[in-house]
């Protein structure tokens, strides 16, 4: 039971801060069509920003200071990157945002070194929030927890409540309508781009708190957020909601098991020992294959339900 | 179909054609005779090898249209599948010479894209792309797990001077590996440029440009994308088996994706738009990687840089950029362009100048500082925490932005000029 709680508490939370890194990404994905591989690049700037803001003004200051500062550089790189390779396609801007993530992560390690910098958890969020039978549960997690719900709540008002919200909502099925009733549609891109990039990088100032700021903390994060975009179903917000706590919490509880095929096997009666065929497949246990569960869903989803969760277009 | 022939066949000698693989397989053989340095050869083998990859990768997104993130994984599971049979034939449990490994690699190579492929040709496009990515990321985890296959961390040694010498070849000095690797490369350039004028190749082509239509014409693009697939694998495999025979090392990092993200960067700089693009990006990225890495830590920044430029500015690459001034030269109005071109590579140089300055000042102080803030760049001594340097960069960037940017003006203009010349001519 205690397990279970537990892993279930930082299943959720890990969700949430993932689902804080897909919002952004399933946005400009909808709006633009641009798949942003730089997008955990941005969650990295914001780590570092925050980190060095921090230094300077204290931890919550650079809180707000940091996404801004990065949701200000999206705007800037669609401005004068990624429209000027809009005319030749998807696959353009696809590739635009690869060199720019890539020349990212060589940025930061230019500028703040090849090791992780000590970004600690300030003092107020520091310690156990409650105990769980005999587990502490760290104030960290609440807080990564409450920031993630309170910007899901943000976004969900700004776009179904706001001016703005509206414009972008038509413009994300009828661009060329919305652009005719003089909506300035390329401003609403850039918007929606820096918007999108500034959840991203309050993701990385919480994320980098809570676990490790180093120059590969965005690496495992890339693949990991495209599985949630298309496993969710390529555009769709709740879908990405979905798919976030799915794979936060299939992850948090597979860490925790040690079941294993030649364990299931000996529980049916069979013997299994070192020399039975395909041991070396048979003796691993979940908890090894964990990080390899949301790759496998990935490949499944796609043959079985190619649009995703909760997606409406299959390509 | 009485009476019409079934097939139509007008085939005039190609000098050209001739002309250019005679070329190039003569630099390959003279290269290694003039460059005798254990460096040179080291170098000229890998770029042996980056160029059999790069133009198996652009049979994916230069002739097919798929973007793939994880094209290392056929290379570095073919290298695998070779390291394991060089191991066994060392051992003497099979027969099996070393110059024909790569095919055993390429097989390898083939086998993983007949099984992967099934799953990520499914779809096109950008989903194709993500697909890719999570595969690579499979394999990349699934490298951990296995260490009878992977071999761990360290990875899988080999030794490649195994059975008696044959023609006194024993693979053991590095030229004797550069000129098998050099023979594989043009037998797989050869082929693969036989392969884009197959009915497979030219039917990719379609499916990568209008894939309804080519459904219309009774093709099944899921099929043609992944026999496409299956012959690029192999091909990647051929890569994966010749590294293996070069370095003698397999390590999980032949499947990491910063491996598949190395040759998208290498074929696209090079141009996927023309055949021989990517022997020319690969030739930079061999370059970046095992020249400039030896001088800068940074040369990955330099690599991206160059790549995003690629992107925004010149999107066919290195290849587009030579045909057109090819065409310039043809039309003889070369000569009034080049002073231009002059102008703008010099404010260019002062550009990269600042750059390289800037950079290279910055990862000083951040990286390496604890052994001092004195470094030593273009031969000259100086302290990169003394605000003077910092100045010159700064004078640098403005004086060559402002002269680059006034030469770009006058080129883009003169080029200008020419091509309305030229449409005017042809009227």
């Amino acid at each position: 039971m205690e397990f279970f709680v537990i892993s279930l508490l930082n299943g959720v939370s890990y969700g949430l801060l993932l689902f804080m890194l897909s919002s952004g990404l399933t946005l400009i994905f909808s709006l633009m069509g641009v798949l942003n591989f730089a997008h955990a690049a941005f969650y990295m700037v914001g780590a570092y920003a925050a980190y060095s803001l921090g230094l300077k003004i204290g931890f919550f200051p650079a809180l707000f200071l940091a996404p801004l500062l990065v949701g200000f550089l999206g705007a800037l790189v669609e401005r004068y990157g990624l429209r000027t390779v809009h005319p030749y396609g998807h696959v353009a801007e696809l590739l635009f945002t690869f060199g720019l993530a890539y020349l990212i992560d060589e940025i930061v390690k230019v500028a703040w070194g090849l090791t992780a910098v000590p970004f600690r958890v300030p003092a107020v969020l520091a310690g156990p929030l409650f105990t769980v039978y005999s587990t502490e549960f760290p104030k960290m997690r609440g807080f990564m927890m409450l920031v993630a719900l309170l910007m899901l709540m943000a976004v969900y008002l700004l776009i179904t409540r706001t001016r703005i919200g509206l414009v972008i909502q038509a413009a994300l099925t009828h661009p060329h309508m919305a652009e005719a009733l003089g909506h300035n549609v390329p401003r609403v891109f850039m918007l929606v781009f820096g918007g999108g990039t500034a959840l991203a990088g309050l993701a990385g100032v919480i994320g980098g708190v809570a676990f490790i700021t180093s120059p590969s903390m965005a690496d495992s994060l890339v693949p990991i957020m495209f599985v949630v975009v298309v496993v969710g179903g390529m555009g769709s917000l709740a879908g990405s909601f979905l798919a976030s706590l799915l794979i936060g919490i299939i992850q948090s509880f597979a860490i925790g098991l040690n079941w294993s095929l030649g364990g299931f096997l000996g529980a049916l009666g069979v013997a299994v020992n070192a020399q039975t065929p395909l041991y070396s497949l048979l003796r691993l246990q979940l908890s090894e294959v964990a990080p390899m569960l949301p790759y496998l869903l990935l490949v499944l989803m796609l043959i079985f339900r190619p649009k995703g969760l909760l997606g409406t277009r299959a390509d | 179909m009485a009476g019409v022939p079934s097939k139509l066949r007008y085939r005039p000698f190609n000098l050209g054609r001739w002309l250019i693989w005679g070329l190039t397989a003569l630099v390959m053989v003279v290269l290694p005779q003039i460059f005798t340095q254990g460096y040179a050869i080291t170098l000229m083998s890998q770029m042996g090898i980056m160029i059999v990859f790069a133009l198996s990768y652009n049979m994916l997104l230069g002739q097919g249209g798929m973007l793939s993130f994880g094209h290392a994984v056929y290379s570095g599971l073919g290298a695998y599948v070779a390291v394991h049979t060089l191991n066994l034939a060392g051992s003497g449990q099979i027969w099996m010479p070393v110059s024909l490994l790569p095919l055993v690699g390429g097989l390898g190579g083939a086998f993983f894209g007949v099984l992967f492929g099934y799953v990520t040709t499914k779809r096109s496009g950008t989903t194709f792309a993500m697909i890719t990515l999570g595969i690579a990321v499979l394999v990349d985890t699934c490298a951990t797990m296995f260490r009878n296959f992977f071999g761990g961390e360290g990875g899988i040694s080999t030794d490649r001077v195994i059975g008696k010498p044959f023609l006194g070849i024993t693979y053991g000095p590095g030229v004797q590996v550069y000129y098998l690797i050099a023979v594989w490369c043009l037998a797989s350039m050869a082929l693969m440029y036989a392969w884009s004028h197959t009915p497979l190749g030219r039917i990719a082509n379609a499916v990568r440009d209008n894939p309804e239509r080519a459904e219309f014409i009774g093709y099944d693009t899921q099929r043609v994308r992944w026999f496409t697939l299956i012959i690029s694998a192999f091909f990647a495999g051929i890569a994966g088996g010749l590294s293996t025979i070069n370095f003698e090392i397999v390590t999980p990092d032949v499947v990491s994706l910063a491996s598949s993200g190395g040759v998208l960067l290498a074929t696209f700089i090079g141009g996927i738009g023309f055949f021989f693009g990517p022997i020319l990006g690969a030739v930079v990225f061999s370059f970046f990687a095992v020249a400039l890495s030896g001088y800068t830590n940074a040369w990955q920044f330099y690599l991206g840089l160059f790549f995003v430029l690629m992107v925004l500015y010149a999107p066919g690459g290195i290849a587009s950029l030579i045909m057109m001034q090819l065409q310039l030269i043809a039309r003889k109005r070369f000569k009034r362009i080049a002073p231009h071109y002059l102008a703008a590579g010099a404010s260019g140089l002062l550009l990269l100048a600042a750059l390289i300055l800037t950079v290279e000042m910055t990862y000083k102080l951040s990286e390496n500082s604890a052994n001092g803030t004195v470094m030593n760049l273009f031969g000259i001594n100086f302290d990169a925490a003394r605000a003077l340097p910092w100045a010159v960069a700064v004078g640098l960037w403005i004086v060559g932005g402002i002269l680059f940017n006034l030469a770009r003006k006058r080129v883009a203009r003169v080029w200008g000029e020419i091509q309305t010349e030229l449409l005017e001519a042809r009227a």
